[in-house]
């Protein structure tokens, strides 16, 4: 058998013949087939047309050896769209010919530019955020709703959900925060101490590690990993639930997706986020002590044991208050996001980034408030 | 004989332990419409997959036009890019571009069309499966299942393949569209000399289209011939397939009594 993937395909060809009568006539040879145009066309089409504007001309297909749809579309573009007048041709090449007469590419439009755009666009961006807002009041007013529920009916409780996303969410997540945490810890504990053997002031590094991880650092690292680690899982997977259907299939079960879906993720983050904040601090407190064991020779023992005179106690509640708050408000933005998914692949590409994008600014800004409603807490 | 434009010569497939197909010999000549059958989970999506390249055989080849499609030649891929199309299951149409682009890609990866060339091709292929110009600028989300497999025999003839892969063409889509389809295929098939391999468990499609029908039964091919040479065929497989009252009914049907005599 020959190789059929190597056999040459005869090139199209256009030859013009004027006969002793002075009539031109234009003879087309070789396979006008797409494979075989698409290396000559930019030769083809100008001789193509050149040839199409010539008055009174006969056209003559009948050497050609194959053609396609595209070849008789290109023909048919060269003749004005429509079928040259003096035509012969193949009788089986005649079908193709018989269906062309289509709607020509519409103008593009130019649409005026709005003066008022800007407002608009302002206007339009207000609107969205305000619709998040009501959509999330929703969710969190039927997630009320639904604690009510379980706490009359403590055996509805989804156990094995919350169970299983706090797995996810916060043993599969102590890698990643005590690294970062760690890191961060060594980092500060670095740069503060460098500043304070300036003044003399060693011992206060023990203040300011104390002070920064526990009450703000700590909370506010811990939730921007979980925010783009599990805030992300959760909106993509809700999207591809809504992308199979399978949003749709519990709804039929009458399963309500704030119950099954949303509420365990909520509860289970307000469980996990604490714990990992006390992990984070932890472990980014043991960075900042080697960092500073190294730096100023502060033993192991004196700094554990200033630490608890260096910071009230109140503000590790503080902290893991935070994290509870932070939990909380990750799940339902990424809950959020996850419902508002469209089926389709740049919608849920779009929502994952936008609810990785607004979790985060939600824990920023929820951090700032909560330093000025606590601003005469822990602080001596 | 005539020429096999795919060969699969003692193909295996396996995923882990789990065996799919043992020993497959099949040729598909020029210009024919080989239908693949066989029950569920037989396999028969993997095998065509096998013969687009999107498996790779654990052992024996495909060749494809000739040409080993897991040889040392990368390049292969996008040779066979438009001498081949294929319409998936689900249609797998790109759901962040619109109906229309999605049947201009192929044609804007040749990279030596003009727009005005290619929006005629892609209207005129569009019209061929039946679609409206209106529904160009949907995005495939908003369409039907039916008018989605439409578009997707658009975009996989959009580039005038020689060859065309149909996974499922007519499952989901209401006798009336599937009657429509299978007359679409056919006059694509005497139009434009395709050679068509076609997965399908529609009776009355594998009926009115096939040329030669490949039963595949317990990891094997159990047969590969005309509908009529199958269905003369005994194996339990092959009665309880085509003998049931729905595959009576469809060779009666397609047919006429001949076979059921």
């Amino acid at each position: 058998m020959p190789a059929p993937a190597t056999q040459t395909i005869p090139a199209p060809d256009l030859r013009q013949v004027i006969a002793s009568d002075g009539t031109r006539r234009f003879e087309l040879s070789g396979a006008w087939t797409l494979r075989a145009l698409r290396f000559r066309l930019t030769e083809l089409a100008p001789r193509l047309a050149e040839c199409a504007a010539a008055p009174s001309s006969q056209w003559d297909l009948r050497g050609v050896q194959a053609i396609d749809h595209a070849g008789a579309m290109l023909l048919w573009r060269a003749w004005g769209r429509r079928r040259a007048v003096d035509l012969v041709l193949k009788p089986e090449h005649e079908s193709l010919f018989g269906d062309l007469d289509l709607p020509a590419e519409p103008m593009p439009v130019h649409a005026r530019r709005d003066p008022l755009r800007l407002l608009v666009f302002l206007g339009r961006k207000l609107l969205s955020v305000l619709n998040h807002l009501t959509a999330v009041v929703a969710i969190l007013g039927q997630v009320v709703l639904d604690t009510g529920f379980l706490v009359r009916q403590p055996a509805r409780i989804p156990w094995r959900e919350i169970s299983s996303n706090i797995y996810r969410t916060g043993t599969q997540a102590l890698g990643i925060t005590a690294l970062v945490g760690f890191l961060i810890g060594v980092v500060l504990s670095y740069l503060s101490s460098q500043q304070l053997k300036l003044f003399g002031a060693d011992a206060f590094i023990i203040n300011i590690l104390g002070i920064s991880v526990i009450r703000e650092l700590g909370p506010v690292l811990a939730a921007i990993l979980i925010a783009g680690r599990s805030g992300s899982a959760i909106t993509a997977q809700l999207g591809v639930m809504r992308v199979t259907q399978e949003l749709d299939a519990m709804a039929v079960m009458g399963i309500p997706h704030t119950l099954r879906l949303i509420l365990p993720k909520m509860l289970a983050l307000a469980v996990s986020m604490p714990l990992i904040v006390l992990w984070t601090d932890a472990i980014a407190l043991l960075g900042g002590m080697v960092a500073a064991h190294a730096e100023l020779g502060i033993g192991y023992s004196y700094f554990l044991s200033s630490l608890p005179d260096a910071v009230p106690i109140a503000n590790l509640w503080l902290g893991l208050g935070k994290g509870v708050v932070f939990g909380l408000l990750i799940a339902l933005v990424a809950c959020h996001f996850g419902l508002r998914i469209e089926p389709n692949t740049e919608s849920l590409g779009i929502g994952t980034t936008n609810s990785v994008v607004t979790s985060i600014t939600v824990v920023i800004i929820v951090d700032a408030v909560f330093a000025i409603m606590f601003k005469d807490v822990g602080i001596s | 004989m005539a020429e096999h434009v795919i060969e699969m010569k003692g193909l295996w497939t396996q995923f882990g332990d789990h065996i799919v197909h043992r020993d497959i010999d099949l040729g598909v000549c020029r210009g024919e419409i080989m239908s693949l059958v066989g029950g569920s989970g037989s396999g028969k999506t993997t095998l065509l997959r096998q013969m687009l390249g999107l498996e790779r055989p654990a052992r024996g080849e495909v060749l494809i036009f000739g040409e080993a499609l897991h040889g040392s030649d990368p390049g292969i891929m996008r040779r066979l890019r438009d001498r081949r199309g294929v319409l998936f299951q689900e249609g797998a149409l790109f759901s962040a571009l619109t109906v229309f682009d999605n049947v201009a890609l192929p044609l804007r990866e040749l990279r030596t069309l003009d727009q005005g060339l290619i929006h005629d091709l892609v209207m005129m292929k569009l019209r061929m499966v039946g679609i409206e110009p209106q529904h160009a600028d949907k995005m495939p989300a908003e369409l039907s299942g039916g008018m989605v497999k439409r578009i997707a025999l658009a975009r996989a003839l959009a580039l005038e393949p020689e060859l065309l892969f149909l996974d499922e063409p007519t499952a989901g889509l209401d006798p009336d569209r599937s009657e429509s389809f299978v007359t679409l295929i056919r006059e694509l098939h005497r139009e434009l000399n395709l050679t068509v391999v076609m997965v399908t468990h529609d009776l009355d499609t594998l009926v009115a289209l096939s040329t030669r029908v490949a039963v595949l039964c317990e990891q094997r091919l159990l047969i590969v011939g005309t509908l009529d040479e199958v269905v003369a065929n005994a194996d339990p497989f092959i009665c309880n397939f085509f003998m049931g009252e729905r595959g009576r009914r469809a060779l009666t049907a397609g047919k006429g009594a001949q076979y059921l005599a």
